[in-house]
């Protein structure tokens, strides 16, 4: 996919206590004192998050709430009420997306589309996450004491949105081309290594991307994995060597960036939030102050629930590719 | 040193096999799967059989004592022992609360879940989880997912053994 008018306006992340502690907490435009954000439940917290993120957006761009055609977006619970409760307090229309911790990169795959394709003028990408939520709807209760397995991530708590509009002026980059993935399954079972489950599918489509376009690894100052975590970053890295592509030096995995060592998330970070404000935050910034020139960014979703693993189906994933080009 | 099978497993090789398996979800093990474990960090068993013989071995020891200072002041033996037991769930279910045990469990493992004290934590911490949905539906409801099936499983068995016992009455 090709786009020729996508700019990104703007980016608004807004995270919790433990990511703001991380590596790339000054970065971030917003950070949370406690986990409920003053809310009864996690869920209206996370809830609560969107909601920030969309107002934050909108402020930070001057933007009237008004002027927004659409937003695209989703979260990680069931039904994905989070993206769609904020949403009850919008005029602008809402499709809802899920492609679990892929999501941001769907939604901004989708929303360049409709904006490449005149649909619209101006869309908000958003997705985000909650640790609590998802942990006691993948997992198990907060406060039961569990060994956590050495392969596992950490689900990120924030939300990111994203404002992309047809208007260059004053746009911080433009998103180029894209490349949707499909799901791809290579037989993982462990619902906790969801970063080699979800390598293959990094993979598949970095490869059709580079197959599509003729572009090389080399072109870009980094490659951005969504959550893959540190061992899922290194599967990736040797399945791109067995295919001849040497991405070693290139990339980074949002997820494994987020967190210091010391936090013990063991693999780093995961979730739908992870993407969304690293994405919202340190890349944008970068690109912004000419650190990176052009980049790409691939959103990784492990699509499993609790009822197919415990079924004893495998993890199916899922990968987009974005390719990101600063302005001037 | 790698090896050289270890390295050269290309994408390929791997994509055929998963196209075989969109098919046949029950293909037991691919090459992806030892090409995976090989690199996936290794629990560190010592460590953590280490810990969980400690903080299992403590949580015994203060039961232990709790019995003594019973059996000293003049309570019989057996019910010292019930005693303890109920001082030790409450005493759990109260850093369940506090949030002290999760943490516990993080690095002790089963020293802190076989115990009677991590049976009371596997039912207080759904009960604190679920509590936003409401005191039946949510609390009620959700209490024994963690602990159900060891209830379940112990009532099975222990009703089985009393029939056996019945019949044969060994």
């Amino acid at each position: 996919m090709i786009f020729n008018n996508v700019y990104v306006k703007n980016g608004f992340s807004v995270v919790g206590p433990k990511e703001k502690e991380g590596n790339l907490g000054k970065f971030f435009d917003m950070c949370l004192e406690n986990d409920k954000f003053g809310e009864k439940s996690f869920e209206k917290a996370e809830c609560k998050m969107f909601k920030t993120a969309i107002d934050g957006v909108l402020k930070k761009s001057g933007t009237p709430p008004s002027d927004i055609d659409t937003v695209l977006g989703g979260d990680l619970l069931n039904q994905i009420v989070s993206a769609s409760f904020a949403m009850r307090e919008y005029d602008s229309s809402f499709l809802g997306l899920y492609n679990a911790c892929g999501t941001f990169a769907e939604s901004l795959l989708l929303g360049s589309c409709l904006i490449g394709g005149e649909f619209k003028h101006k869309v908000v990408c958003i997705s985000g996450s909650h640790f609590s939520t998802a942990e006691r709807q993948y997992r198990y209760p907060l406060e039961l004491g569990v060994l956590r397995s050495p392969v596992s991530q950490w689900t990120a708590t924030g939300s990111g949105a994203t404002l992309l509009t047809d208007n260059p002026k004053d746009a911080e980059c433009r998103i180029t081309r894209g490349t949707a993935g499909r799901v791809t399954d290579f037989g993982i079972k462990d619902v906790n290594n969801m970063g080699a489950a979800m390598a293959p599918a990094a993979c598949d489509t970095l490869m059709q991307f580079f197959y599509d376009t003729g572009a090389l690894p080399c072109d870009y100052d980094r490659i951005f994995t969504g959550d893959l975590g540190k061992l899922g970053k290194r599967l990736l890295a040797e399945l791109m060597d067995g295919n001849g592509m040497n991405i070693d030096d290139k990339l980074h995995d949002c997820g494994a960036m987020l967190y210091k060592d010391r936090q013990q998330t063991y693999q780093g970070g995961s979730g739908a939030a992870c993407s969304a404000v690293v994405f919202n935050s340190y890349i944008l910034d970068a690109l912004r102050n000419g650190k990176f020139k052009k980049i790409l960014l691939v959103g990784t979703g492990a699509l499993l629930s609790t009822l197919t693993s415990f079924q004893g189906e495998s993890v199916p994933s899922i990968a987009h590719c974005l390719e990101v080009v600063a302005c001037g | 040193m790698k090896k050289e099978n270890e390295r050269n497993l290309s994408v390929k090789d791997i994509q055929e096999q998963s196209r075989i398996k969109k098919y046949a979800n029950d293909v037991k093990k691919t090459p992806y799967m030892d090409f995976v474990f090989q690199r996936s960090p290794k629990s560190t068993h010592w460590k953590n059989m280490f810990w969980a013989f400690v903080v299992g071995g403590l949580i015994c020891a203060v039961g232990q004592v709790i019995i003594e200072l019973f059996v000293q002041n003049g309570v019989e033996q057996k019910q010292a022992s019930v005693y303890a037991s109920c001082i030790l769930v409450a005493l759990a279910a109260c850093a369940t609360g506090l949030g002290i045990y999760d943490n516990l469990g993080r690095f002790a493992g089963a020293g802190s879940t076989i115990p009677i004290t991590g049976f009371s934590n596997a039912v207080v911490a759904p009960a604190i989880e679920f509590r936003s949905e409401g005191m039946i539906y949510g609390l009620a409801a959700k209490m024994f997912t963690v602990a159900g099936p060891v209830l379940v499983n112990g009532i099975f068995v222990s009703s089985f053994i009393a029939v056996v016992y019945l019949i044969f009455g060994v």
